[in-house]
């Protein structure tokens, strides 16, 4: 395969091929987290309950600072932080947990239909259980108001959950007017705040915010190590655990600390707290660039909010463009497009449909997320080979060229097939 | 998704892109496929009325790249046949030069339809009666 070949743009300076922009589905890891976790792995390797030799005291030091470093991220005590494989978990034991535990109060949690897989599944998982779930549609810009999570609370209402940025189109949701709305109903209010941890500021106490999953693979750490803020003050947040076992994790979640992980999502949080700003500040700039670069193109579009958006994320339609045929034109960026494969067929990406797009648009849209490690010259790159890729389609498109002749495609008589 | 190399080929290097006077006579056009199924193609023949041959055939498609491949590679084989010719093209014939997997045979029926929708065309200009759909798609 020719996938991963040098190329020279501008003057001197190569770039990999192909370049990363996906940033949303995954992260490198920073070598400075990798440094920190390779002892864990082969000197340091002990269970962090081991009470009774230096092994597990070490381990049980490093799992307490990575707690530390974690917490200091968002604003929490460190006895907040309950480790869990990921967000997918975290969103789990946040909704199991709540309704289990908190049964008694009522069964109705309220959500939104652009929240992740991770967080819809698990509502229809409880809705077999008896659970009541309203699920909130925002606007076209993909912004949910106060107003509508307010309407909707019931006397039996246990739980609100709104993820803080959204993975397809990085919409940030006003989290900390949605939570003091539920506050003053007496409501417990979870975040899926996996995109948002690390990328801009979060500060559990400020945003009051009641339960909060994120993860480690999205800002820098390695896979499969996440974490659940569960508060223990004002209220004092329970949720019955999902794993049953040695009672690890105050009991909240069983299982031998992933000790590696830990102190890799540590030092990937501390770095997050150290630079985000002047990550941010890079990361911006070149999004923007690329994102008005392609915005220049006809009937291209960007989707979700402009203004209320995570800095490191755009998703732009480019209408009369196949998605699929898009994605082949540009194999040397790796980007999501706005198709969910499942299996053979492609499904539209719910939650770009859920912005009223038809199937069409929602198929030719792309995810660029960037990263600390993208470049300029990676940027320059995508512009040019989107801006071609879109264009060359468009040539060979007959719906191109019947807009262009100012037919509308909607009178058109097609042929299904 | 793995694609063939031919598949690659006829998508990079595209042959026969264009338009024709979809007004004269002598070219019949067909339009199939809708937008939401995420494939439309344009096929378009030009036919020498004394001889009955396919001179020229030009295709514009929206789709993937197996539709963008099928539809290159039946203007290819359509230009030198004579419209009975063309009839005889099969999409299984297209599914095996591309090497399509299954789930792209789609594609290859797409431009099969556009063939026999754009010399139907071509046949109604003619005062010709247009062929009978003729549903033996595999
Ligand atoms: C918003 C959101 N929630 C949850 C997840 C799942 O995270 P994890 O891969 O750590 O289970 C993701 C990542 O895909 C995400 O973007």
């Amino acid at each position: 395969m020719v996938l991963f070949l040098q190329i020279r743009i501008g003057l001197n300076n190569m770039i990999k091929l192909p370049v990363y922009l996906d940033n949303n589905a995954t992260t490198k890891v920073d070598p400075r987290v990798l440094e920190t976790m390779i002892p864990f792995f082969t000197e340091d390797f002990g269970n962090a309950a081991s009470r009774n030799h230096p092994f597990g005291w070490k381990a049980e030091e490093a799992v307490d600072y990575a707690r530390e470093q974690i917490a200091a991220l968002i604003g929490a005590n460190e006895k907040e932080i309950i480790f869990t494989s990921g967000a997918t978990e975290s969103n789990n034991l946040a909704l199991k947990g709540v309704f289990e535990m908190y049964a008694e109060k009522g069964k109705h949690i309220i959500t939104a239909v652009t929240e992740h897989k991770a967080i819809l599944d698990t509502c229809k998982h409880l809705e077999k259980q008896g659970a009541e779930i309203t699920y909130l549609h925002p606007a076209e810009n993909g912004l949910l108001t106060v107003a509508q999570v307010e309407e909707v609370i019931r006397p039996d209402t246990i739980l609100v959950t709104i993820m803080f940025g959204n993975n397809e189109i990085g919409v940030l949701q006003p989290i900390r007017e949605i939570a003091a709305v539920c506050k003053k109903h007496g409501v417990l209010f979870h975040s899926d705040a996996t995109q948002a941890v690390g990328k801009i500021p979060v500060d559990v106490m400020a945003d009051n915010i009641d339960l909060m999953s994120f993860t480690a693979h999205k800002m820098y750490g390695p896979k499969g190590i996440g974490a659940l803020y569960v508060r223990r003050k004002n209220p004092r947040v329970k949720v019955t655990a999902q794993m049953d076992g040695g009672g690890h994790e105050r009991g909240m979640r069983s299982g031998t600390l992933n000790v590696p992980g830990i102190v890799g999502f540590g030092k990937a949080a501390e770095l997050a707290r150290l630079e985000m700003q002047t990550d941010t500040n890079r990361i911006i700039k070149m999004r923007d660039r690329l994102e008005n670069s392609l915005l220049t193109l006809e009937e291209s579009y960007l989707n979700g909010s402009k203004e209320h958006r995570l800095p490191h994320t755009t998703n732009i339609s480019f209408k009369y463009v196949e998605g699929e045929g898009l994605m082949m034109a540009i194999k040397d960026i790796a980007v999501s497009s706005g198709s969910a494969c499942t299996s053979a067929s492609l499904e539209p990406s719910y939650v770009l449909k859920s912005l009223g797009l038809d199937d069409e648009l929602a198929h030719s849209s792309l995810r660029f997320g960037l990263s600390r490690y993208t470049t300029d010259e990676e940027i320059d790159f995508t512009i040019k080979c989107v801006t071609d890729a879109v264009n060359r389609l468009r040539d060979m498109s007959p719906l191109w060229e019947m807009f262009k002749e100012g037919i509308d495609l909607k009178s058109v008589q097609w042929t299904e097939h | 998704m793995a694609y063939s190399e031919k598949v690659i080929d006829h998508y990079s290097n595209p042959r026969n892109v264009g338009t024709l006077d979809k007004g004269s006579p002598n070219v019949g056009t067909g339009l199939v496929g809708a937008p939401e199924c995420g494939d439309v193609m344009r096929l378009q023949i030009q036919v020498n009325p004394e001889t009955g041959v396919i001179e020229d055939a030009r295709f514009k498609t929206f789709g993937c790249g197996s539709a963008i491949a099928s539809s290159s590679l039946a203007t290819e084989w359509l230009k030198g046949k004579s419209v009975d010719q063309a009839l005889t093209i099969d999409n299984m014939d297209i599914v095996e030069e591309l090497a399509l997997p299954p789930v792209k045979i789609h594609c290859s029926v797409l431009a099969e339809d556009a063939i026999r929708a754009a010399i139907n065309d071509y046949r109604v200009k003619q005062g010709l009666e247009p062929i009978a759909e003729e549903k033996s798609h595999h």
